[in-house]
């Protein structure tokens, strides 16, 4: 069974070991931060010198403010967590590994004799469907059914009616984790009960949401989860064709699941008779070719087929009509991981974690100004304060929190006021945000507010498909009003103009983007008003960011005539002799803010 | 000879790819995994395989912002847009690129050097602001910080 009892002692001891082992967190992050060179140092260390220890690959282990991550697990099942890895690091920690065992503890993040119970990052976390990410090799079968893995495959096929599976993922109370949660069972239960053939399982991994790569972790660090989900689902509706929609963006993720999908059919767990049974299924990948609009699932549907992706008008639902008109079940990474641990451990167990309407954990990718950004896995209840302060360390440099952006940009921003909200559908949904697939971006008191909602309704705008009047002119509009207000021209009646537009924009669009394009403003607009009216009526930008109202200028006082400012400005606006004091020139100044990243004296102020 | 072979080429990997409506954004992402675009050359052909109007292939190539219909710069440069990377100044970062090469999203510049895209997220927010130059990261940048690498960029292009 899978060692789930972890809780959230995510590095306690192992009982099992074989040795030691060595595992470098080459998840899309790591590499970004240079696992891969780490990862090779190693491997050449240890074949150089022939040491008995096993350099192995493992996905996001989930502290990605402490990339690269490289975990040893020692021969007695203690693991030690070691952050901001270099190649020239890993090969003297390794050689005084082997020589006597210690490791110098300022390399050290986390592990079983250090931090674990006490250090909230992880006490506070409970992970079923990241249990495997950062812990296994995503590229082994093996070291997947060793968890436990493909063991509630096999009990739904051999001891369960299909029926029977619906009602268990109905009474597990698991709803969707796209972001509308609606019950994953119901879903299920009418694709089911839909007249027509074949039927199809699809898995939205087009993981849209800027900000968001929950769903990008889990296809990294355990892609075999996911696929025996689907293939659950497929044995409870009677589909026998399945469907990844993945991100091209997410090219290691593609590749995972490629592996895992040839692994799964060479061990007779995809593909005909599944497990010497009747039932067959196949899966396939589609990756998509960035349109955000592509999350909605009708879009998404009319881009598996090859077309542009257009929504339609729903009803009829996918589950009635989908793929080819056929009944389609969709569900994203998150749903279809969290099943095959329901089906594994029981429906009772899952919904013993959560809320009385949201049941389980939710996967979050925590980012932005944030001091621990990370993967995350909280238990439905949990309050965002728990999150952003207990889990995820406060804001970074000491700064003071403005707000949380969640659901991306069909979601809001929640302020301070409301930091003691309840992580669940219905509470989030009350604050004018949605929960989203995961995507919790922190801002402190630097972002400007008006600039998030301008930023937000741009992506919208750009991303719009076009398809309904309301979407593709009423958020042009929308922006063109926010663009103005960020560059000091708004006007006295644009407050009152956003919101009619934003009405309007919601009730006229036929799908979910045009639906929640509006969110971002409506809700910086319900908790953030007074920024609005500082730079309309006062043409001010409280968080200095907006730069048609700052102006940058060089403290006399600091500055110490180094050059380094006006060599660098690119429009030779910064004027000043050798060891005397430098002056912006106001009327070239572009604001690009390179004088203020290269002077090393907080001589450039900006106002 | 050289045209030829490329045509041949082309061909190659269209007719590699399953003969069906519905494996159209495949072919499609085969041919400018190969060529960095996607040519008039290769829109035909498709067509011509698909037995679909161009018209219809130019639909879908337009409509989904992984296609180029025109060659990319020798060094690739996407700058992330996502929410992280942008309350950590990814716009600041874009307009320096922009300005240190001269051109604008979506352009490569004269020389064939360099062009400029963006996309929505790469999900390594955890060192945001991030950029990719040819598919390989850079993070945790400043305007000062990129304004360097690409004057480093554009002294290795001059081969000089």
């Amino acid at each position: 069974m899978a060692s789930f009892s972890q809780g959230g002692g995510v590095l306690k001891k192992r009982s099992k070991t074989e040795g030691t082992r060595l595992k470098v967190g080459l998840g899309a992050c790591g590499i970004a931060a240079g696992a891969m060179n780490v990862f090779e140092e190693a491997r050449k260390t240890v074949e150089e010198n022939d040491l008995p220890i096993r350099v192995e690959r493992t996905g996001c282990i989930g502290m990605c403010h402490h990339e690269p991550l490289v975990e040893i697990e020692e021969k007695d099942g203690g693991r030690i967590l070691l952050g901001e890895m270099t190649p020239e690091k890993i090969a003297p920690i390794i050689a005084q590994y082997m020589e006597n065992g210690h490791i110098d503890p300022d390399n050290i993040v986390a592990g079983t004799d250090y931090i674990t119970e006490n250090d909230p990052f992880f006490s506070k976390q409970y992970r079923i469907v990241l249990s495997n990410c950062g812990t296994i090799n995503p590229e082994s079968i093996d070291e997947y059914r060793e968890t436990g893995g493909y063991e509630g495959l096999a009990r739904a096929i051999r001891e369960i009616d299909p029926d029977e599976i619906i009602r268990e993922v109905l009474d597990s109370g698991l709803r969707g984790r796209g972001g509308a949660g609606f019950p994953t069972g119901l879903k299920w239960k009418f694709t089911k009960q839909a007249a027509g053939s074949p039927k199809y399982v699809v898995c939205n991994a087009d993981e849209g949401d800027p900000g968001a790569f929950m769903d990008r972790s889990t296809l990294e660090g355990d892609p075999h989860s996911v696929i025996e989900g689907m293939t659950i689902a497929a044995y409870a509706i009677g589909a026998s064709d399945g469907y990844i929609y993945v991100r091209a963006e997410y090219p290691l993720a593609v590749s995972r699941l490629k592996t895992a999908i040839r692994q799964a059919n060479e061990a007779g767990l995809l593909g005909e008779h599944i497990l010497e049974s009747d039932f067959s299924f196949d899966i396939r990948i589609k990756e998509g070719a960035g349109a955000f609009v592509c999350g909605e699932e009708t879009a998404l549907l009319a881009s598996i087929e090859g077309e542009r992706g257009l929504p339609r008008l729903r009803p009829p639902f996918p589950a009635t009509k989908g793929l080819w008109g056929k009944p389609t079940n969709i569900n994203n990474v998150e749903t279809y991981a969290s099943v095959s641990r329901i089906i594994q451990n029981g429906a009772s167990w899952y919904s013993g974690f959560g809320t009385e309407k949201s049941k389980g954990t939710k996967v979050f990718a925590l980012a932005g100004k944030i001091r621990k950004g990370g993967l995350i896995e909280v238990p439905m209840g949990i309050t965002l304060k728990e999150i952003i302060y207990d889990i995820g360390g406060g804001i970074k440099e000491g700064k003071r929190f403005k707000a949380v952006q969640m659901g991306g940009p069909s979601g809001g921003c929640i302020p301070e006021s409301l930091l003691d909200t309840t992580i669940d559908y219905d509470s989030v949904t009350k604050t004018g945000a949605i929960m989203g697939s995961g995507g919790m971006v922190v801002m402190d008191e630097e972002t400007c507010m008006v600039e998030v909602a301008r930023f937000f309704l741009e992506f919208t705008q750009n991303e719009s498909c076009g398809k309904c009047t309301f979407c593709r002119i009423g958020t042009k509009r929308m922006l063109e009003i926010l663009e103005r207000i960020t560059n000091g021209l708004g006007r006295e009646d644009d407050i009152e103009r956003l919101e009619t537009l934003a009405q309007s924009v919601k009730s006229g669009s036929l799908c979910g983007l045009g639906q929640t394009a509006p969110n971002p403003v409506l809700t910086t607009l319900r908790y953030f008003r007074d920024e609005y009216e500082a730079h309309i009526k006062e043409k001010r930008c409280p968080a200095k960011q907006c730069r048609g109202l700052i102006s940058y200028r060089i403290l006399p006082e600091e500055c110490v005539g180094c050059g380094v400012c006006l060599k660098n400005c690119p429009v030779d606006a910064i004027r000043g002799e050798k060891k005397q004091v430098h002056e912006i020139d106001p009327k070239k100044c572009i604001k690009c803010g390179i004088c203020l990243d290269s002077c090393r004296f907080g001589a450039v102020e900006v106002r | 000879m050289t045209q030829s072979t490329e045509e041949f080429m082309l061909d190659d990997i269209i007719r590699g790819c399953p003969h069906s409506r519905d494996y159209l954004i495949s072919i499609l992402q085969a041919v400018q995994d190969r060529y960095g675009y996607l040519s008039r050359e290769s829109i035909y052909r498709i067509s011509d395989y698909l037995d679909l109007p161009e018209s219809k292939i130019y639909g879908v190539a337009t409509f989904y912002n992984q296609f180029r219909l025109k060659p990319p710069g020798k060094f690739q440069i996407h700058v992330c847009r996502g929410t992280a990377c942008h309350v950590k100044g990814s716009a600041g970062i874009l307009d320096t690129i922009g300005r240190e090469l001269g051109i604008e999203v979506g352009g490569t510049s004269k020389d064939g050097l360099f062009s400029l895209d963006t996309v929505a997220c790469l999900g390594a927010c955890s060192i945001a602001p991030v950029i990719t130059i040819n598919g390989k990261f850079y993070g945790r940048l400043d305007n000062k910080k990129v304004q360097s690498l690409v004057k480093k960029l554009k002294r290795q292009g001059d081969g000089t």
